[in-house]
């Protein structure tokens, strides 16, 4: 419990905050570049598993890109980007990064495209709606839950791999860590992984509610004043999403 | 590179070790030992936490079914713990265990409930009510009949969620290379600081071949354990 403690007293000591290698600097760095890869990575697996949804096409990779993604490690992928020529640039931990979120995103957007309902799909077909009325009109406001799920989830992934971006000297939080285990300073290790633990936990609560704040179904709901159903729920398996 | 090479070859041996490659059967077969002992590590690491985490799973996804109020408080701290990145839950750890194999195996097991908790209840909670309440007929009832008749029919559901909580793990076991207890992520941290690329490029490919296996081997246990869906899964 002292460890803890002394966690603590190192994170509220105001020194420890400033300068270039402080809480602060490395707090910007993490949340920076975990902001860049995230929409990086909804810049590529959006259109695709949105797409491969829409034509109901591509499912195996879009499913399977997920499994693949869980059994590579991270910090093999890290280490060997730092090994290309790119080196200790901030481009390796963002590469690294979107290479993480894309499959949770992708998989997601796919499966939410394809679980909507196909009496709606056809309902819409049958009004005259062209294809892309149908993604834009129909199938992309139903499938807005599980597309969200798919971002939080990546969201937390990649704010947590941006920590492991300090093994290969990179920028963000995890430096304090591995610095404090480099001088075998107790106190900074703990402080370290406390601050760290406490952004991952806002993240996660700040997507959830971003994830139920977009829901066009949900606000039309409320906006009819009937009870709310909980639809954020998502359906893959792999899905980490608090019961709230 | 192809300068008159006996001078060279003379002074300098010229092997894939000395020309840094990435793919280098010289390093398995100098490396051997090392290697086999990160992958001992590795599987060791993984079978633990992965059992560990299944039992405590179990018990807490019937505690969860027995009482009501509980499965919110259960399944929302197990997920909360999965947010947490594997560096910052390592040294979490460390005033209570220290360096040792215990924080990477409490770590992992802690990683392991939330999926291995959720894929439980979806199997427990999916078995039909005529079902159940037929078998407390006949007389089952408590341990008995979550042993022969609710376990076997969610067989599918918490072995979904074992082959996912087994490809993670051994995944993360990597990052136990912070404290020095990360099988095959120490051979890659050794690489990494040394710009050794075979070492790394190995140690990183028997990782993915560890998960693909462990996966295999998990699905091939589960037909074993479900003859009569044999036919029907495709």
């Amino acid at each position: 419990m002292n460890g803890l403690l002394d966690g603590l007293a190192w994170l509220f000591d105001g020194d420890n905050w400033s300068g270039p290698t402080g809480v602060g600097t490395r707090l910007v760095e993490h949340v920076w570049i975990s902001g860049v890869s995230v929409l990086l990575a909804c810049l590529v697996a959006l259109p695709i598993g949105l797409w491969l949804g829409h034509l109901g096409r591509g499912g195996t990779l879009a499913i399977n890109i997920s499994n693949i993604g869980r059994a590579v490690p991270t910090f093999a992928i890290l280490a060997m980007l730092y090994m290309t020529p790119l080196g200790l640039s901030n481009w390796t931990t963002i590469i690294a990064l979107v290479l993480f979120g894309i499959p949770p995103i992708l998989t997601n957007a796919y499966v939410g495209m394809r679980e909507v309902d196909r009496d709606a799909v056809e309902a819409a077909r049958g009004m005259g709606m062209s294809g892309t009325q149908l993604l834009r009109g129909v199938e992309l406001p139903l499938a807005v839950p599980l597309i969200m799920g798919g971002i939080r989830l990546a969201t937390v992934q990649i704010v947590a791999t941006a920590t492991l971006a300090a093994v290969i000297s990179g920028p963000g939080l995890g430096r304090i860590i591995t610095s404090g285990f480099g001088r075998q300073d107790t106190p900074q290790i703990i402080g370290g992984a406390i601050i760290v633990g406490l952004l991952a936990l806002s993240v996660e609560g700040m997507m959830a509610w971003l994830q139920r704040a977009v829901d066009p179904m949900r606000r039309a709901r409320r906006r009819r004043s009937r009870p709310d159903r909980d639809r954020g729920m998502p359906l893959v398996q792999d899905e980490v999403v608090s019961g709230a | 590179m192809a300068l008159s090479g006996p001078v060279h070859t003379a002074t300098l041996t010229d092997n894939c070790l000395v020309r840094n490659d990435w793919v280098c059967g010289e390093y398995l077969r100098t490396r051997r030992d090392d290697i086999t002992d990160a992958l001992v590590q590795h599987i060791y690491i993984t079978v633990i936490s992965v059992v560990i985490g299944f039992v405590v799973a179990l018990v807490l996804a019937v505690v969860a079914r027995r009482v009501r109020w509980l499965r919110g408080a259960i399944l929302g701290t197990s997920t909360a713990l999965y947010t947490i990145p594997s560096l910052a839950m390592f040294s979490l750890l460390l005033p209570f265990t220290g360096i040792t194999t215990s924080t990477v195996v409490v770590g992992l097991v802690l990683y392991s409930l939330t999926i291995l908790v959720r894929g439980i209840l979806t199997g427990l909670d999916a078995v039909p009510d005529d079902v159940r309440e037929a078998a407390v007929g006949m007389g089952y009832d408590g341990l008995r009949l979550l042993r022969k008749v609710e376990l076997p029919l969610a067989v599918p559901a918490i072995f979904a969620a074992l082959r996912v909580a087994t490809v993670s793990t051994v995944a993360l076991t990597t990052i136990g290379m912070i404290v020095n207890h990360g099988g095959l992520g120490n051979l890659i941290n050794r690489g990494l600081s040394s710009n050794f690329h075979a070492e790394v490029l190995t140690a990183s490919v028997l990782c993915v071949v560890l998960a693909l296996v462990a996966d295999a081997l998990l699905l091939g246990l589960q037909r074993w354990l479900t003859p009569w869906r044999r036919t029907v899964t495709a």
